[in-house]
């Protein structure tokens, strides 16, 4: 493995081999031994040509943590906000002797763009892309699910998990589509039609319009973000009518199986999709969901950076 | 291939080298085993048990994975990560005992030494190894021996171990190194 662009890129091993290894870099990060020399020399480039809190704080402490040289880059106060293009940017991170990219950008495809040109060498690791994919963010929500809803190891089949919300918009959603169901769980999207995207019916998923009738049958249920800064569009009536039909609030959760978590992949609308006291309640794993982050993104930039330099397509 | 050690010849080298841990350490009281994945840490876990039986007590023992600290990354493929499991008293003054199974290069133990740095501050650092098959690239030597087997270095050594490989043996054979 070479690059990161795609969950669909990923075999059920490869992807049980992330997690595994996620779990021996919680219990690095997590004990004494916080600093590990792995990818001493090796510089890393988060190139965020959208914004990001987590995901760019979280790669960084992934690989500031195996010892990598991080150089962050951001749109503005970068050449980006002058109109360079992708292509100049890329030039120029390989002339600066980037080993990798982690690049998130609100085009879908620029990661495979970047991966598939001659413009760098470097390793593509794709942290979001318009509405396509976000794979590292899927990989964290499969290893939370799994350290939850599992006994810790293997794959995640017989759990039911339920997406919900702006599925149309989620590229959070895309990658867990595909990897939940890669890995063996039964997966629902719950979501108002307008929200669902074009050919949903080809996705192996069930689709449900009725979140309470769902809902108590789910180990885990993600809620997404209403992504307001891409609708365009007048997708639902109003937001209360929104939170009323597909909001997570106190009194459904405490229709939820026991032992099944609530989770959202941030940042959160608080009283739209999720009411605050349930963010905040015990069943919540969403702070935790960052945390399992940086050490799944060790994890990922392990596997791809540490190793010796393999062929284009070649596998870990 | 051919035997070099046996299921009965391990178990007695395990009790002597055991033995000797213990005389070398004054008894038990300081001592911690670690292991190295992965069986350095089967063994590991069985020196802890016959120390106990001898001495009547209980002996912390934990595994030390050395992969993220290897010299050789990146001339092969990435490995997975194997468990650091560190007893709950930890390693600081403590008589840290690592065990594993084959010594060659040397290069696996100088990683070891790196990962223990990073835990913590032993009072002492001491090696006990099965077979040490020769070929040192690094200026590192076993204080606790099971067997010297002389090995060219195209041969190899296979330690196998019941919890494992489902018996206990080493064996050598010809041919390219793995």
């Amino acid at each position: 493995m070479r690059h990161l662009l795609s969950i669909s890129d990923l075999s059920k091993d490869e992807a049980i081999l992330i997690l595994d290894t996620a779990i021996e870099m919680a219990r690095a990060s997590d004990g004494p031994m916080k600093k590990l020399p792995t990818l001493r020399g090796r510089t890393i480039v988060n190139l965020f040509a959208e914004d990001s809190t987590r995901t760019r704080i979280s790669f960084e402490a992934a690989a500031k943590r195996l010892s990598a040289d991080v150089i962050n880059f951001g749109a503005k106060g970068s050449s980006l906000s002058k109109g360079e293009s992708l292509k100049d940017t890329a030039l120029t991170l390989q002339a600066m002797g980037a080993d990798a990219v982690i690049i998130r950008h609100s085009a879908s495809g620029a990661p495979v763009r970047l991966a598939d040109s001659a413009w760098m060498t470097g390793s593509v690791i794709n942290a979001g892309d318009g509405t396509h994919e976000h794979p590292s963010q899927a990989l964290l929500d499969a290893f939370t699910i799994r350290k939850h809803c599992t006994k810790g190891g293997g794959d995640l089949a017989g759990l039911r998990i339920g997406i919900v919300g702006d599925v149309l918009h989620s590229r959070v959603a895309r990658s867990n589509v595909l990897l939940l169901s890669l890995l063996g769980a039964h997966v629902t999207l719950i979501a108002p039609p307008t929200l669902l995207p074009f050919g949903v019916e080809s996705w192996p998923v069930d689709i449900s319009y009725d979140f309470d009738s769902v809902l108590p049958t789910l180990d885990a249920v993600m809620m997404l973000r209403v992504q307001q800064e891409r609708m365009s569009d007048l997708f639902f009536p109003n937001a209360r009518e929104y939170s009323r039909y597909f909001g997570l609030n106190r009194d459904r959760m405490l229709t939820m199986k026991s032992n099944s978590i609530v989770m959202h992949p941030g940042p959160m609308n608080r009283g739209l999709e999720i009411t605050a006291d349930v963010a905040d309640s015990a069943r919540s794993v969403i702070v935790e969901q960052v945390s399992n982050g940086v050490s799944v993104r060790m994890a990922i930039l392990y596997l791809l950076l540490a190793g010796a330099p393999t062929e284009i397509g070649g596998n870990v | 291939m051919s035997a070099a050690l046996s299921a009965a010849e391990i178990t007695r080298a395990l009790t002597r080298i055991s033995h000797e841990i213990l005389e070398k350490n004054n008894g038990s009281s300081n001592i911690t085993l670690l292991g190295i994945p992965t069986r350095g840490a089967h063994l590991a876990t069985r020196i802890a048990k016959i120390i106990n039986e001898i001495e009547s007590c209980d002996v912390p023992v934990g595994t030390l994975d050395i992969t993220l600290h290897r010299d050789d990354l990146r001339t092969r493929p990435p490995k997975a990560l194997m468990p650091t499991l560190i007893p709950s008293a930890g390693v600081d003054g403590r008589d840290v005992i690592l065990i594993d199974d084959v010594l060659f290069s040397g290069r696996t133990i100088r990683a070891a030494l790196d990962a223990l740095g990073e835990i913590g501050r032993p009072k002492s650092v001491q090696l006990a190894i099965l077979v040490d098959r020769g070929h040192r690239e690094l200026p590192i030597r076993a204080d606790f021996v099971g067997k010297n087997i002389p090995t060219s270095r195209t041969q190899s050594v296979a330690v196998n171990l019941s919890e494992i490989d489902g018996q206990d043996e080493v064996l050598i054979s010809d041919g390219e190194a793995n």
